[in-house]
């Protein structure tokens, strides 16, 4: 859904990116060739490092960056921040709006949301991180096995690979998650077995580029082994895009585990997560609308902290701006 | 490209059968049966009945046998018969769904193409003004907020605070307002987005230098030399805004009570309903595919540069 599109979109738009996003300074400053470019800059600096100050310039950006980092924040220290315990039950107040001691309320059960709330990031956060681990670790090796052997592997992965790609995404999620059972590892899993084609397709883009170049024949000429070259000379310099890829994935699966927690194959209650509150919460909208509204914001924040720092990261990272 | 098209419609066998296997296999490696009690914790049926029951579906097969039935069956239309809803067919059941969920797509799509490139070409006509921040701003929100987010804050706004519009249903074209503005947003948003890319690098070519050095209004210059060219990248957005649309209509279809094809989905899922999985998961992979192979002819025809 909403997910394959956002990855194939990143995908697409890594060809027709804008040069307007830079400003016409910037574009003086970068001279095409390297070479050159050392010439006219004050000094010497590395792709990441100007990446990095392009990044901090990007005052949205940044902003995403701050969210970000509180929620990481959040749900590292969820244990000494949340005030109440995320199953402890209150039967004499229930669906209660906000109150002093229930800053953001509580739900259908008498649990303060605050800190449902809390430990919900902890969630987000970990199958963020989570599921973009497992997708690294198939969609690279794939990626970079199809460009680096070529031939017959590499017609054989692509097919596979595009196979892959024609699946309606969030429906095969579904899918393994309802075959595997609910859990927060089956999410893992579940997008991992499923997200990985879209950094298979880069890597495999980056790598088939890279193997032509000077410096690959140079190291190769002087003698390093295949899989050394791919390693210690390709695959370093297919990094930006990947890692454009990755801060694009985490938003991602952090959605698609709101999506499955909403439609109930996703995490095991009690354990609280956004996307199940919202849809526990969807039945009272009309007479406690908190229960939905408190973590469908949280979503909505999260998702576009998260947006406005890959956009940021692209936008930094990008080769068409150097 | 004749011979590509023809080449890229006989790919689409493959593929599907691929996609076909893959759920085959997927549903079947994975523990539990369709002959569990769909009870929690209720006994199990006992070992005849069990036995019979797989007879009669032909669950007793090997499963290479199992996939070759469903196989021969699926290109006459035949799913067989649902699992959980005993009373009616498969292909009953989608012919009733499937329309509903199509109706909503077309209609979201359709808004998501008008807006998105309305706001694409604002954003790019004033690049850096203030209708660019509001078309980006607009654009990003619509593709990161999930659309059952949306939802919510939608019935909140447009049926509570003011009653606009009903919670749900489907008897009306009243009903259809926010499920289809809610499933519009997504791929409007991407759709301005790229529209306003692939614009800004269309003003700065030469040949609308040249349009606006010969005199003309900026009108002319902006429909007829710049827009024609930019949309060539847009209209291969399409082809995956299909399956967003698609896909994407679970939730909406389930928050705003609309019968269509995705609240199918989910139950049939659970409840290991293989005949109902099998036409779902195909049904929408071959509707993707399909449209992938049109938006990539269609690619080619707009474009004379590209050899297909």
């Amino acid at each position: 859904m909403a997910l394959s599109t956002r990855e194939s979109a990143s995908e697409l738009g890594g060809g027709l990116r804008p040069p307007s996003d830079a400003s016409p300074q910037e574009l003086r400053g970068q001279s095409p060739r390297p070479d050159a470019a050392s010439a006219l800059a004050p000094r010497p600096t590395s792709l990441w490092r100007d990446a990095w100050r392009r990044l901090l310039r990007n005052k949205l950006a940044v902003g995403g960056g701050v969210v970000v980092i509180m929620l990481v924040l959040i749900a590292v220290f969820a244990d000494f921040l949340a005030p109440y315990s995320y199953t402890k039950t209150n039967f004499g107040r229930l669906n209660e709006g906000p109150t002093s001691d229930y800053p953001f309320g509580t739900d259908q059960l008498g649990r303060d949301m605050l800190s449902r709330m809390i430990y919900g990031a902890r969630v987000s956060m970990l199958v963020g991180v989570g599921a973009q681990v497992i997708i690294v670790l198939i969609g690279v090796p794939i990626g970079a096995l199809a460009g680096w052997v070529g031939g017959r592997m590499d017609i054989v992965l692509t097919r596979f690979i595009d196979v892959m790609y024609a699946f309606p995404r969030l429906l095969f999620v579904i899918l393994v998650m309802s075959m595997l059972g609910s859990g927060l590892l089956n999410i893992f899993i579940a997008i991992g077995l499923t997200g990985w084609v879209g950094i298979a397709r880069q890597t495999r883009a980056q790598v088939l580029a890279l193997r032509q170049k000077e410096f690959v024949e140079g190291a190769r000429a002087l003698g390093a082994r295949s899989g050394r070259l791919l390693v210690r000379h390709v695959l370093p310099n297919a990094l930006s895009p990947i890692v454009v890829a990755i801060t694009f994935g985490i938003p991602e699966a952090i959605f698609t585990e709101a999506a499955l927690s909403f439609i109930g194959v996703g995490i095991n209650p009690p354990t609280p997560s956004w996307g199940q509150m919202v849809g526990e919460g969807q039945q009272y909208l009309r007479s406690s609308w908190h229960l939905c509204v408190v973590p469908s914001i949280a979503i909505a924040i999260t998702m576009l902290s998260f947006t406005f720092l890959g956009d940021g990261v692209r936008d930094a990272l990008d080769p068409r701006l150097k | 490209m004749f011979q590509f098209a023809i080449s890229r419609v006989l790919w689409l066998i493959p593929t599907l059968l691929a996609m076909a296997l893959v759920t085959f296999l997927v549903m079947h490696a994975t523990p539990g049966s369709p002959l569990d009690p769909v009870a929690e914790g209720a006994n199990p049926l006992s070992p005849e009945a069990q036995r019979n029951l797989a007879a009669h579906y032909g669950l007793d097969r090997p499963l290479y046998e199992q996939f070759a039935i469903f196989v021969r069956n699926a290109v006459r239309g035949d799913f067989g018969n649902s699992f959980v809803y005993r009373s009616r067919t498969v292909r009953e059941i989608l012919a009733d769904t499937f329309p509903v969920s199509l109706l909503l797509g077309s209609m979201a799509l359709a808004v998501a193409v008008a807006g998105g490139l309305a706001l694409g070409i604002l954003a790019a006509v004033y690049q850096n003004r203030g209708w660019d921040y509001v078309s980006v701003t607009l654009a990003t929100a619509g593709v990161a907020v999930p659309n059952f987010v949306l939802a919510v804050f939608f019935i909140i706004l447009f049926s509570f605070v003011i009653p606009l519009f009903p919670t749900g249903g489907w008897d009306s074209p009243r009903n259809w307002v926010l499920p289809t503005i809610t499933l519009a947003l997504a791929p409007m948003g991407i759709i301005a987005r790229f529209t306003r890319a692939s614009m800004l690098e269309v003003i700065r070519a030469d040949y609308t230098l040249t349009a606006r050095a010969k005199g003309l209004a900026e009108g002319p210059v902006i429909f007829k030399h710049a827009l024609k060219n930019a949309l060539i990248p847009v209209v291969t957005l399409l082809g995956p805004m299909f399956a967003a649309v698609g896909t994407g209509s679970f939730f909406v279809e389930s928050i705003y009570r609309v019968p269509g094809m995705g609240r199918f989905f989910v139950l049939s899922m659970t409840g290991r309903d293989y005949p109902m999985i099998m036409a779902v998961v195909l049904t929408y992979g071959a509707f993707l595919a399909i449209m992938n192979v049109v938006v990539d002819l269609a690619y080619g025809a707009l474009d004379p540069r590209i050899r297909l």
